[in-house]
């Protein structure tokens, strides 16, 4: 996926000034940073066209469209196959499994051949529990970073392309969501949803938790989103557009969004790991969905039915490995991406380690200091 | 000066709006939170009347007076609390919600305030190693972190009971001291301190692993594009010791955005303290916080909401105070 939409990106591998580090889930929890982190950054990329330059040798070595591509790294190959192993274990996983609500089993049997990840308490079979819930999982999160998505892109791209008081208003709203902490929101109107009466059997579905925390997560894209529209809204071909009379949609949509491709789906894939874990959390207090099984919900379960006191492990263990790996799979994903975005935190590392390398073989002029 | 007038001006719209949300979400949300809450207050009260005063207290909180305006009862809130009236708990009959807050606040505040402490410092320490020498072997640890960060916090404070408590006997398995040594609750004592760190030791080990990842991942790409800045070349051209380039130009300046972050960093450990304290029964506002939202103790809920957003609120003010002064461009930048 991420080679795909890299690939549509033309100038990714020489310069995209802007967009930094703050762009990955490589920030605390993947915080984005505050606009003057953004700021900041914007003015570190500048940079960015020397060291490209620098190693401009490098990449013809390679083939002229080597640096374009996400390098087929190991970063990119283990994301990748971490998260479509536990995508098709998902998709797949509930078709061969028995159900995942069967209790004819014998209650808290260890992992074996018959189980082969044991049962719970109630007898249910932690293997079909397992794929059940992350398809359920997946489809929170997919939902909920979409929703995410298309909110950030509402109040990011469009703040940082008009400008002036729609840019203030709009910043305001987002910083203001930005800085009132998420969970306890989800977990007040997840409260106060669920015991409504008038929503019938919706109050207590996955697509109401995912819709929640969508609509609560959305502002760390904006502003990250923010800050690379307003650099693209002063491009020569955004104001040849302008003078051509398109349509301010029509602008967003054809000349700035493209562009914004590589980080459209790093904020996309860092809003699913946001609210996978994040749905984890909801259901391990009780305020899951009731209706479909999701890893958090197994997890409640578990801690219901004294997984951890009894020694029960291989009850509580998978469901959390299984969102660690997701997590980590989707992140080293957005590692591949940021290092197109952001060529310097590839090119650099290379450019030392071939320095350090000519000093050992004796060719470099330094011997010691910050470049060896 | 502007710089500050303009910080101090944001959080006190966001102060706002954070207790305006309070107002709205119970009145706008479909359901009757109020009719609930009286229901659970009545049964919490042996099925006798409510006196006029809970009755009032909590419609002005959680509204649903039947003809007042909306507006009306938005003034009544504002009243309440300024009064410091946040109704009283249904779950914990008939304990005031201020007195619960104000008893469980200091727990989550020293240990998540000392964990992420903690975890900020050490992340940047050896995220700036790290990235110092980039292209080593050291750029491998960059992946790992990523499994760090998404392992859910509550699921590590599991695995960790599940070893060093249940299984190797070493640490306490739930609360936040030795209930049966100190059975009339928190004193002053070096032996109450001392329980309290051996049972904080778990809960402060799984913030600093699930959070560290973030800071140390954070500042060594900064550390890496500050690398190669023009400036670092100079330096190292004048001859400067690699310790002084590490230390005094690359390093201070590839701290600036970990800095910058810390505040909205802080609303994720919270939310991530919120979901441990469960696990470990801490006595802390977490643990208030699911006993509410379990018992649907709305009361109590709104009131350890709105005590959370104002002291993360807090700490992003103070945190954008001290950034304003490390970074003397945001205060003429504006």
């Amino acid at each position: 996926m991420a080679d795909r939409q890299t690939l549509t990106e033309p100038d990714s591998g020489g310069e995209l000034p802007g967009a930094g580090a703050e762009t990955a889930p490589d920030l605390p929890f993947g915080a984005p940073l505050g606009a003057e982190a953004a700021r900041e950054s914007a003015r570190a990329a500048t940079a960015t066209a020397a060291v490209a330059a620098a190693s401009a040798a490098a990449v013809r070595r390679g083939g002229r469209f080597r640096g374009l591509l996400p390098r087929r790294s190991g970063k990119l190959v283990t994301g990748i196959v971490i998260v479509a192993a536990i995508t098709l274990f998902g998709l797949l996983g509930p078709l061969v499994a028995q159900p995942p609500r069967d209790s004819n089993n014998p209650a808290l049997l260890p992992p074996g051949p018959e189980h082969w990840l044991g049962t719970t308490k109630l007898g249910y079979d932690v293997f079909s529990q397992l794929a059940y819930g992350t398809q359920g999982s997946l489809f929170i999160g997919l939902v909920a970073g979409l929703v995410a998505l298309v909110l950030g892109v509402l109040f990011g791209v469009f703040a940082g392309y008009f400008g002036g008081i729609a840019d203030e208003v709009l910043t305001l709203i987002t910083n203001i969501v930005l800085v009132i902490p998420g969970l306890p929101v989800v977990m007040v109107i997840a409260a106060y949803v669920q015991n409504a009466d008038g929503l019938g059997p919706l109050a207590r579905s996955s697509l109401l938790v995912a819709l929640v925390l969508g609509i609560t997560s959305w502002a760390g894209s904006a502003v990250v989103l923010r800050a690379q529209a307003r650099s693209l809204r002063t491009r020569e071909y955004v104001a040849a557009a302008r003078v051509a009379g398109e349509r301010p949609a029509r602008i967003i949509f054809v000349e700035i969004l493209p562009n914004l491709v590589p980080l459209l789906a790093a904020q996309f894939i860092f809003g699913v790991i946001l609210a996978v874990l994040g749905e984890a959390g909801l259901s391990y207090l009780g305020l899951g969905p009731t209706g479909s099984i999701t890893l958090g919900t197994m997890l409640n379960d578990a801690q219901t039915g004294q997984a951890v006191g009894t020694g029960a492990w291989w009850w509580f263990v998978p469901p959390g490995a299984i969102i660690a790996a997701l997590g980590a799979g989707l992140s080293l994903i957005n590692f591949a991406i940021d290092e197109v975005v952001n060529p310097k935190l590839r090119l650099a590392p290379e450019n030392a380690k071939r320095q350090r390398k000519a000093t050992k073989a004796g060719k470099g002029v330094a011997d010691s200091g910050a470049f060896a | 000066m502007s710089f500050y007038l303009r910080r101090v001006a944001f959080y006190l719209v966001t102060f706002w709006a954070a207790i305006s949300l309070n107002f709205l979400l119970p009145r706008l949300l479909p359901g009757d939170p109020a009719a609930i809450m009286l229901g659970k207050l009545r049964r919490a009260n042996a099925g006798r009347p409510l006196s006029e005063e809970t009755v009032q207290a909590i419609t002005a909180i959680l509204g649903a007076e039947r003809g007042t305006s909306l507006w009306d009862q938005y003034l009544a809130y504002w009243g309440r609390l300024l009064q410091g009236d946040l109704g009283v708990s249904s779950t914990r009959y008939p304990a005031p919600v201020a007195d619960l807050i104000s008893a469980a606040l200091p727990w989550t505040i020293i240990l998540v305030g000392t964990a992420t402490v903690i975890s900020f410092v050490l992340g940047i320490v050896v995220g700036a190693w790290v990235g110092w020498r980039r292209g080593t072997w050291l750029d491998h640890l960059v992946p790992v972190t990523t499994v760090f960060q998404s392992i859910p916090y509550f699921w590590l404070a599991l695995v960790l009971v599940a070893v060093f408590s249940v299984q190797l006997g070493i640490f306490p398995i739930v609360g936040g001291y030795d209930v049966f040594e100190f059975p009339g609750g928190p004193e002053w004592s070096w032996a109450f301190v001392g329980s309290a760190i051996w049972h904080a030791i778990l809960p402060a080990t799984t913030i600093v692993l699930s959070s560290i990842g973030g800071w140390l991942l954070g500042m060594r790409n900064m550390m890496v594009s500050t690398m190669s800045e023009d400036f670092i070349v100079t330096a190292e051209a004048k001859g400067l010791t690699p310790r002084r380039i590490r230390t005094k130009y690359a390093s201070r300046n590839a701290s600036i955005p970990s800095l910058a972050g810390f505040g909205i960093a802080l609303g994720f450990v919270v939310a991530g303290s919120i979901v441990m304290e469960q696990v470990f029964s801490y006595p802390g506002i977490g643990k208030l916080m699911i006993q509410a939202v379990q018992g649907l103790d709305y009361a109590l809920m709104q009131g350890v909401f709105l005590v959370i957003t104002l002291t993360v609120l807090a700490a992003n003010f103070i945190m954008d105070l001290i950034y304003g002064f490390i970074d003397p461009r945001v205060r003429h930048n504006g």
